[in-house]
């Protein structure tokens, strides 16, 4: 939902960043205001998913110039916990299985860190898992994954719920999904864009990195964005999904060649 | 009571085994020094029999000692290691026998012993006989607060069909040793479930011997040894198939702290006579200092060609992705460190017999109120 006066809630400008010696954002802008709904599509290697772990605060990856301003102040100087507990989420492309680190404490954890942030009082084990069960539903998950460790021989599609699972506990104001839709068959797929819309409202924003046209049909977004050579090549509606989906990406080299950039190799 | 009347010129320690001390120089104790064992005190400290003026569990009784006589040994012969100097020294301590006969579904049993902080040597010896069928969750907890050693001999034997799972929790001090010898038979169609968890002690040897007489029998071992300091552990263990269709799942766990040095030699023989053997060992350990050392290594006889024996080891600090990962739902590093050492340690841990909860081994070993 775009409205114009809608407050700015994520701002970059200008941003670069690298890994090891690698270059590869190259000048990022990118507005988001509350209430939208952008995505973020491009190839591999276009950078894509190098922002999505750069707003998160990633340690591999450096920021050599340019700003990101959350709610209007400095994004970058916080640490990866405190951008989480003030908000900031990253639903990640490949959940890292934690053995012995038992789900449902990870779960409480993680809450009640956000929740000590806004002020609000720490869930003691009961009254969290009365919460736990109530959002289980917004992604259909099996309560039986709660006793399990952390993620700890999920299927692919059962990770992912479970980083939904993590977004509605912990309700941030940005959520940044990556590649949320790659490994989920089509039923998944269903089930986490609808606990995504659930999760979207006015006072929230969502940006979903992606390859694919396949999830913007179960989540529409206000804007797309199409990454190239680490930066925002072109920015349009929803049918510029659709555009993608019908003639792909050749267009990207000549636009790129024309710019006279380099593209990117890792992303 | 003394051992030694008088001083002698000899370390009194290997007059009083009648054997030198192992020394760096054989292979076994390459990278375990026994020095802190020289300034042992010569005292052999009374041990007070854990189950002295307790009802035994429903299922457990004393064997007499008619009837454990011709019992004793048969294990540490059957595992080879009759001979080893932690053996003798347990021999020459001469300790009581604590012969447990286990018959049918037997209740949990704890044995807790506690050197304390008075010097010398304290010796045990555990027999525990499964007949068939039958089945006992055991836990040992072994604790010492002072300059002092503990040693202890557990022997098993499990009849065709029996099930023991076998727990040994072994919180100790800087100032104290613990050399642990377990020797297991297993007949087939039983089953062994051996966890042991160690840390605290300034030095500790620790060696599971299990022998599948006949081999189609199940053994699972897990372990977890903490070093800190300038503690040192060392788990020796040793696994032979003496028959088809065998299975071994073992994991040992290491967090190796400080200064602290561990040691993991992992001896696994498969025979000819050991035809379908299902083997896997995997070693893991966690370094969180870069002055603590670790030395793991497989030692893997395989004569048998239709089997399947896997190994591996790894030696790692705390993973980045995965306290990123933490980090990134709001858990500050200090707190996801913690959190992925507890999970660490609490895979094994969480496989001690149902009762050592009670002594909250994460919290103690972690040395916090985790």
């Amino acid at each position: 939902m775009i409205r114009s006066d809608a407050p700015v809630l994520l701002e970059i400008s200008d941003l670069y960043a690298r890994v090891e010696d690698q270059p590869i954002l190259k000048g990022v802008n990118l507005t988001i205001r509350a209430g939208e709904i952008h995505a973020v599509m491009g190839r591999n290697g276009s950078g894509k998913s190098t922002l999505s772990k750069v707003l998160a605060g990633h340690p591999a990856y450096t920021v050599t110039s340019g700003s990101v301003l959350y709610r209007g102040e400095n994004l970058l100087e916080l640490a990866p916990e405190q951008r989480a507990r003030t908000g900031l989420f990253l639903g990640f492309q490949y959940p890292v299985e934690i053995a012995g680190v038992n789900n449902l404490e990870f779960l409480r954890v993680a809450t009640n860190a956000r929740r000590t942030e806004q002020g609000l009082d720490e869930l003691d084990t009961f009254a969290f898992e009365d919460l736990v069960r109530e959002r289980l539903g917004v992604v259909q998950m099996d309560p039986a994954f709660l006793e399990r460790g952390l993620n700890e021989g999920f299927s692919g599609g059962e990770k992912k719920r479970n980083e939904i699972l993590q977004m509605a506990l912990l309700e941030p104001l940005v959520a940044i999904l990556d590649e949320t839709d790659s490994g989920l068959d089509i039923d998944a797929l269903r089930i986490v864009a609808g606990g995504v819309n659930q999760l979207a409202g006015p006072h929230n924003a969502t940006l979903l990195v992606t390859h694919y046209q396949r999830l913007l049909d179960l989540i529409t977004p206000d804007y797309v964005h199409v990454m190239a050579a680490g930066r925002i090549l072109r920015t349009g509606g929803k049918d510029l999904a659709l555009e993608l989906e019908r003639d792909g990406y050749d267009w990207v080299d000549q636009e790129l060649a024309r710019l006279g950039a380099e593209p990117a190799e890792v992303g | 009571m003394p051992l030694l009347s008088v001083q002698s010129q000899l370390p009194w320690l290997a007059e009083f085994v009648g054997a030198p001390l192992p020394n760096r120089r054989e292979e076994a104790w390459r990278f375990t020094d026994l020095a802190p064992l020289r300034d042992l005190e010569p005292t052999n400290l009374p041990v007070v029999d854990p189950l002295a003026g307790v009802p035994l569990p429903k299922g457990v009784s004393r064997l007499d000692p008619a009837e454990w006589a011709p019992l004793l040994d048969a294990s540490l012969v059957a595992t080879g290691s009759e001979a080893a100097w932690p053996v003798a020294l347990n021999r020459a301590a001469d300790p009581q026998v604590l012969a447990l006969r286990v018959t049918g579904e037997a209740d949990p049993l704890e044995l807790a012993w506690d050197a304390g902080s008075a010097k010398g040597l304290a010796a045990l010896r555990v027999l525990l006989l499964l007949e068939p069928g039958s089945s006992l969750d055991v836990l040992q907890v072994v604790g010492s607060s002072g300059a002092n050693c503990t040693s202890l001999i557990t022997e098993v034997v499990l009849a065709e069909n029996a099930r023991l799972n076998l727990g040994v929790l072994a919180l100790g001090h800087g100032m104290a040793s613990l050399l642990s010898h377990i020797a297991v038979k297993q007949e087939p169609g039983s089953a062994l479930s051996c966890t042991t968890a160690t840390g605290g002690w300034g030095l500790v040897r620790l060696e599971p011997r299990v022998m599948q007489s006949a081999g189609s029998a199940q053994t699972r071992l897990r372990g977890l040894q903490m070093v800190d300091g300038q503690q040192l552990a060392d788990t020796h263990s040793l696994m032979s198939f003496g028959g088809p269709a065998g299975e071994l799942d073992q994991v040992h766990k290491v967090v190796a702290n400080g200064s602290g040095r561990s040691v993991f030699n992992g001896a696994v023989k498969v025979p000819q006579a050991a035809q379908q053997t299902n083997a896997s060992q995997l070693s893991r350990s966690l370094l969180l200092s870069d002055r603590a050392r670790v030395d793991t290594k497989p030692e893997l006889e395989i004569v048998a060609d239709d089997v399947k024996c896997a190994h591996g080891a790894t030696v790692s600090q705390l993973q980045a992705n995965e306290l990123f990962y933490l980090q990134s739902r709001g858990i500050g590093a200090d707190q996801a460190a913690h959190l992925l050492l507890r999970g660490y340690c609490d895979e094994v841990l969480r496989e001690l017999p149902a009762m050592a909860s009670a002594w909250h081994p994460l919290a103690r070993l972690l040395g916090d109120g985790a």
